[in-house]
């Protein structure tokens, strides 16, 4: 079903929905998905945001468990799990194909039931990507900014956004909203743009022919990477503004009367990241650079039937202080593979 | 003795002490009957600029409401120059700690010797009455370490 | 520039251009024909003195292209027998403000003057001389230390807060260059991945800072990496204006003293308490 409010309503519209909602939110410069409450400045056009919705359903930190020693007996108390139904109004194509990714790690067996319970709560409200920035390249990855895959897909249209149903769960949502119905005369009209612009970005099309794990060894191999390497910091930026960059710590902290389980973002661009007794696998940070593309690439393609599990969503690209990013992988590796 | 605020709370306060001086200062002024307050947990070192940094914070982290590092008298260390960089050291954080704005109260640095039994008494019994007036650290602690 | 690859050094480190305009990466180079992708101009931002930590042990001479803030940092790195001034070519380079997308970098505009502190060979004209200060380096302090105690608690809480621990600054940082830090050593009982509480988020950023101290050349790439924007440099620099308050002017890097206010003393210094009888609560 097709149906339409003036974008000047979105505000009240969030406002009205009666469970929490996640929303991009502008503050201090930055942007991110968080819970939205009165007085906060959503930030609806934003493309992409600072950080991306990855936080909503595998957040930076969150406590797993506690335990408490009292004489011979310990006690344990596990963190509940994610039982209320939430919404997420506002999110991006890149960072729902982000989403499919990230199943695909934590919905696998076994699987996490910390992720899993906010998986199913949510019902996604996306947008439709109208002004993409020169850093986005979604498209090559499977993600399609005119049609982002969730419950309902809104779609800016001059001073209006139509709302698109795709779900049951998403139809249940919209009832709440009271809405008109329209044409979807405007939705086909405004795909077709985003189509138009998507094409005149830089990187529209990047060659991906070779990433796959039959060429895994030539990739591993390149003498391109120490190049392509020096310049990296080290730092976990790209990392944590990636949306789909899965990997975390789990850590014990003693609270003095107790002992908190929690588990945090990890980086393969960390010294310690799988530090193990006989030392680090990754002694440089040229290794640990190649890891993170590598592991984008071709070792998740090379598992997952195909699915890249970088989403063209250029946060990096904006975020490395260095300047190094993924496409510059691409492009120089891709290169060695048309030779 | 007891120092308790008209809540009923009572602070936590930690004392890095010098071997050399003020620790013996400590003992003086056991052996000597004079009172201070028992909510203070005197912490031995070898010299007052053994005190890292992170020592303090972590005082803070673990609950402590006012951290107090006591020393020998410039001049008077047993290594020579232990206390001056000790006295630079905590300047700078006692700055910084200023300037995020954490209480000027909370921390302090005393100089006190073997000899004076006296002045530790009455330095400890003022920095507690200093933290009972300025309550509990909310600023500078680590939730999860409450209760 | 190039003509120094022929034999004198092995490798030069300078930029590279990117993807677009302002994208420029700081690059190794091997080989004359690599030379080609060298560039050098207004988004040479990065400073390449941290990169020397790793190139010190590397077989022949290294040229490296410095601005002159960055100098400060290489003569620092040569104090604390990081680096080895004979394993380098330095090569002095005119800068006129460095920019990124938004503009002049923020550390450019409280340039600290245009002298190259350490070099082999300068190359600049007239207008990279010219001064790009536009505001008082410590304009920032002086305003914080006027407001109250809680306000300023409350403005470090706000910048703190959006701290994502990934170590950018750290790692970006020239006066960082332990071979372990003490925050990823899980025996240091701080180590720590996430910002996961306050507390966290603070003693990270105020022993940082307080490690630095004394050998911080305020070259600003910790607030220019920040990718959430927090204004690291207000802590250096207020361990910078403490010291040249208290302990008389002192700049890391220049000349040869290698003693920094933080490992030397005097039988005079102010007491602590000074913290207590000044100014603002």
């Amino acid at each position: 079903m097709t149906y339409q409010f003036p974008k000047a309503n979105a505000e009240a519209i969030v406002k009205g929905i009666s469970r929490a909602v996640y929303a991009p939110v502008e503050k201090d410069g930055l942007t991110s998905f968080e819970r939205y409450e009165a007085g906060m400045n959503l930030a609806l056009d934003t493309i992409p945001t600072d950080k991306s919705m990855k936080d909503v359903f595998f957040p930076q930190w969150e406590n797993l468990m506690h335990f408490r020693v009292e004489g011979k007996t310990i006690e344990l108390t596990e963190e509940e799990r994610c039982h209320q139904d939430f919404v997420i109004f506002g999110a991006r194509a890149c960072d729902i194909q982000a989403v499919k990714v990230l199943d695909k790690v934590f919905l696998a067996d076994p699987v996490d039931s910390y992720y899993a319970s906010r998986r199913e709560h949510c019902t996604l409200v996306a947008l439709a990507c109208d002004k993409p920035e020169d850093s986005c390249f979604c498209k090559n990855f499977g993600a399609d900014p005119a049609s982002p895959d969730a419950d309902v897909t809104l779609y800016p249209v001059g001073d209006d956004y139509y709302v698109q149903t795709n779900t049951e769960k998403g139809e249940a949502l919209v009832k709440e909203w009271n809405l008109d119905k329209a044409e979807e005369g405007p939705v086909e009209w405004l795909k077709g743009e985003i189509g138009k612009k998507y094409e005149e970005l830089p990187f529209a099309h990047l060659n991906l022919k070779g990433f796959d794990g039959e060429h895994l060894k030539e990739k591993f191999d390149s003498p391109k990477w120490k190049k392509l390497s020096m310049a990296c910091l080290g730092c976990g930026s790209c990392t944590f503004a990636c949306p789909t960059c899965q990997c975390y710590d789990i850590r014990d902290y003693d609270t003095g009367n107790g002992v908190q389980r929690y588990r945090c973002w990890d980086s393969c661009m960390y010294s310690d990241f799988t530090l193990m007794a006989a030392g680090t696998p990754r002694p440089h940070q040229l290794e640990r650079y190649r890891q993170r593309f590598m592991h984008k690439l071709v070792y998740f393609p090379a598992n997952n039937d195909g699915m890249y599990s970088c989403v063209g969503c250029g946060r990096c690209i904006k975020k490395c202080p260095m300047h190094l990013h993924i496409v510059k992988v691409i492009k120089a590796l891709g290169e060695e593979e048309s030779k | 003795m007891q120092m308790v605020n008209e809540t009923g709370w009572k602070p936590k306060i930690v004392a890095f002490c010098c071997n050399w001086c003020s620790y013996a200062g400590a003992d003086l002024a056991g052996s000597g009957r004079l009172s201070y307050p028992a909510d203070i947990k005197i912490i031995r070192v070898p010299c007052s600029c053994r005190v890292n940094p992170l020592f303090i914070l972590r005082a803070f982290e673990r609950g402590a409401d006012g951290v107090i590092l006591c020393g020998c008298h410039p001049g008077d260390c047993h290594y020579t120059s232990g206390n001056y960089y000790a006295r630079r050291r905590m300047t700078m954080l006692f700055s910084m700690l200023d300037y995020l704005g954490i209480e000027r109260g909370r921390t302090r640095v005393e100089w006190v010797s073997a000899a004076e039994g006296a002045k530790f008494s009455a330095t400890m019994n003022d920095f507690a009455k200093t933290i009972t007036e300025l309550g509990e650290n909310r600023k500078l602690g680590d939730l999860r370490c409450k209760k | 520039m190039q003509l120094m690859n022929e034999g004198t050094v092995a490798r030069v480190v300078g930029w590279e251009k990117g993807e677009g305009e302002c994208d420029w990466t700081p690059a190794l180079f091997e080989s004359v024909q690599e030379m080609d992708g060298f560039v050098y101009g207004d988004y040479a931002g990065a400073n390449l003195s941290k990169y020397c930590v790793k190139m010190n042990k590397a077989e022949g001479k290294t040229l490296v292209v410095l601005k002159p803030c960055d100098t400060l940092s290489f003569r620092q790195l040569i104090h604390e027998h990081r680096l080895n001034r004979d394993n380098f070519y330095l090569i002095g380079a005119g800068c006129k403000g460095m920019k990124d997308e938004s503009g002049l970098l923020l550390k450019c505009k409280t340039c600290k003057g245009k002298d190259f502190e350490i070099f082999d060979e300068i190359i600049d004209d007239e207008e990279s001389k010219q001064p790009t200060a536009i505001m008082d380096r410590m304009e920032g302090v002086t305003a914080l230390e006027n407001e109250t105690a809680q306000e300023r608690f409350d403005f470090w809480r706000n910048e703190l807060s959006r701290c994502i621990r990934c170590n950018a600054c750290r790692n970006v940082c020239p006066a960082c260059t332990c071979e372990k830090c003490v925050f990823d050593n899980p025996a240091s009982s701080v180590a720590s991945k996430a910002p996961v509480t306050d507390f966290e988020e603070n003693v990270f950023h105020i022993i940082r800072a307080f490690h630095v101290a004394g050998r911080c050349t305020d070259c600003g790439e910790c607030s220019r990496v920040c990718p959430q924007h927090i204004p690291l440099h207000l802590l250096n620099r207020k361990f910078i204006k403490d010291m040249n308050e208290l302990y008389g002017e002192y700049q890391a890097g220049v000349g040869e003293e290698e003693r920094t206010p933080m490992t030397t003393y005097t039988k005079t210094d102010a007491e602590p308490s000074i913290v207590r009888e000044r100014g603002n609560a």
